[in-house]
């Protein structure tokens, strides 16, 4: 594609995002009325804004805002730094990834959320059951995208490695690390969403604290326009933890055409 | 011809007994007979352009196979010698183990039988004077082209300065010097398979083993790379074993041609270049005795009777 080309695709792409935006917005707005959906099913958007002035001064929403980033960043590096190193490890000896793997398969099956109320169980109304959840949930897309990258390393390339007399530590470092390295984002984009689905479940299942607890509150005291603010809040926090993964790829693997990094954002 | 019969190498002795790569030679005469050209007087620089880089001595390399099918022999006593600053080309049908021998050659994997020896010493796991240059450039995306060039070097734990140096002179050589600071991605094919060659002469060995070097680059830019392999080899002095489906290649760039049967592979010819300009293949394809030598090898490969074989296997 040719620069004039994608600048044009740009241009134009960015102002039918901010149409349709604006199109969504005002349908917001003045749908539910005009379709004679009651508020309390689905606030307009000047009642969701105005609950969230409410809740800012009222109900501590940027505190709760803040349990929850903490909770979605610990659970996210956590999670991936384990599964980064488990998929390392396993992907360096073939014996450990036949005697695991079986294992891995079953947990991965395992639904990770449903472990939410045993976390609060053993460690109470306390950010650490949240922050578990995320671990586990983003524990396993990262392992299966490092050990899949490892495992395709080409081995033609060891091989030139091995003819060089390096040792088992320099094809790591040299060869096989930096070759996963578009698996390890490609995992990580995805374990940054599902570490805020991890701590939100947490947070649902108990405790006092975060949006998750936000959402529970609006419910319980049937308060739509509550329950939208926190569903917002989320997607927010969703939002910055997935573009942070996508300004870290982007600077880690600039060594790739412009094409194939973060234009999928 | 860069050998002689052990009687003329005795008759040279006294003026040669100074020279310590006298042993190399030794030990060659223990080895391949076969291999030893017509009788011709040799001074004493040729004599000791036949010290042996590079030998096979009755290489067998069998694979266990899937199942109860036995083992599977890829290469069968295969015995060959190559001299010092020789290029030999080695050609074959596809599967008759020609990059077994490679991966035997360099250390990579270990022959079932026989043995490898580079400078005279068995090889036993990868070692610093044999290096390879496959059809795929290998070069790593996330380094620059200076960078990859100096992988070899670096892996050896060479001083950052003086690989440095290194990686600019070879760039240099090859006319990428400007090119130093890019990503392979920037790169045409050409010019890729140029910095992984710079890439394997950095780590300067005795030995260069190349499997199908240029297969994967156009037939007009393959010209361009032969004649500065060609160049970079004559220049450095440096001995090569040539792996190649293209017989072109094989007559236009080597001292000496050997022909391989199939499966189990061995050595069932062995052909002598006898042409100028070994560091010019580009002149030597203006040769019209290239063609004859061509001629030869399509024979001694059977190549219009397999095709015809493989037309009657499938009918």
């Amino acid at each position: 594609m040719t620069g004039d080309a994608r600048a044009s695709l740009i241009r134009k792409g960015t102002l039918a995002s901010v149409l349709l935006l604006i199109v969504f917005l005002a349908g917001w707005q003045w749908g539910p009325g005009l379709l004679g959906v009651p508020s309390f099913i689905v606030p307009p958007l000047s009642m969701v804004a105005r609950e969230f002035v409410h809740a800012w001064r009222f109900d501590n929403l940027f505190y709760h805002t803040g349990v929850t980033v903490a909770e979605v960043l610990a659970g996210f590096v956590l999670g991936s730094l384990l599964g980064a190193f488990v998929g390392y490890l396993l992907g360096m000896s073939r014996v450990a990834e036949f005697a695991l793997s079986p294992y891995i398969l079953a947990l991965q099956i395992a639904p990770k959320v449903a472990f939410a109320p045993l976390f609060i169980l053993w460690m109470g109304f306390t950010v650490y059951p949240k922050i578990l959840v995320a671990i586990l949930i983003v524990f396993f897309p990262v392992l299966v995208n490092v050990l899949t990258a490892i495992r395709g390393v080409d081995p033609d390339l060891i091989n030139l490695a091995r003819a060089f007399k390096a040792t088992r530590g320099q094809i790591f470092w040299k060869i096989e690390f930096p070759t996963s390295m578009p698996s390890l984002f490609a995992g990580l984009r995805i374990g940054s969403t599902l570490a805020v689905v991890g701590v939100v479940v947490g947070e649902l299942v108990g405790g006092n604290e975060g949006l998750g607890y936000l959402l529970t509150l609006g419910e319980g005291q049937g308060d739509t326009p509550m329950v939208f603010v926190s569903i917002v809040m989320l997607t927010l926090v969703g939002a910055i933890a997935y573009l942070g993964v996508i300004l870290a790829e982007r600077r880690v693997l600039h060594y790739l055409p412009a094409r194939s990094v973060g234009t999928d954002l | 011809m860069r050998r002689m019969a052990p009687r003329e190498f005795a008759a040279a002795l006294p003026a040669l007994s100074a020279i310590p790569v006298l042993p190399l030679y030794l030990s060659y005469l223990g080895g391949d007979m076969r291999a030893i050209g017509p009788k011709k007087p040799a001074s004493a620089v040729e004599l000791l352009m036949s010290v042996v880089r590079l030998e096979y001595r009755n290489v067998t390399m069998r694979f266990a196979q899937k199942g109860d099918r036995g083992a599977l022999t890829a290469l069968r006593g295969v015995s060959f010698a190559v001299g010092d600053g020789e290029v030999v080309a080695l050609i074959g049908p596809s599967g008759c183990g020609k990059s077994t021998l490679l991966n035997i050659g360099s250390g990579l994997s270990a022959p079932s039988e026989g043995t490898a020896l580079v400078d005279g010493e068995r090889v036993a796991g990868a070692n610093a004077q044999v290096a390879f240059m496959l059809q795929k450039d290998l070069l790593l995306p996330w380094r620059t082209v200076a960078e990859n060039v100096m992988l070899g070097v670096e892996i050896q734990s060479l001083p950052a300065p003086e690989r440095r140096q290194r990686a600019q002179k070879l760039l240099a050589n090859f006319s990428l010097g400007e090119f130093a600071g890019h990503y392979p991605h920037q790169l045409s094919g050409g010019m890729r398979q140029r910095v992984a060659l710079a890439r394997t002469l950095a780590v300067d060995p005795h030995v260069l083993l190349l499997d199908e070097p240029f297969s994967a680059v156009d037939a007009q830019t393959r010209m361009v790379l032969q004649r500065d392999l060609a160049q970079t080899l004559s220049k450095a002095r440096k001995t090569a074993l040539l792996i190649t489906h293209d017989l072109l290649e094989a007559v236009t760039m080597s001292d000496r041609v050997l022909v391989m049967s199939g499966r189990p592979g061995t050595i069932i010819d062995e052909i002598a270049i006898e042409l100028p300009a070994r560091d010019d293949p580009i002149a030597r394809r203006r040769d019209p005795k290239v063609n004859d030598y061509v001629a030869r090898l399509m024979d001694r490969l059977d190549i219009g009777r397999v095709a015809l074989d493989i037309q009657a296997a499938s009918a």
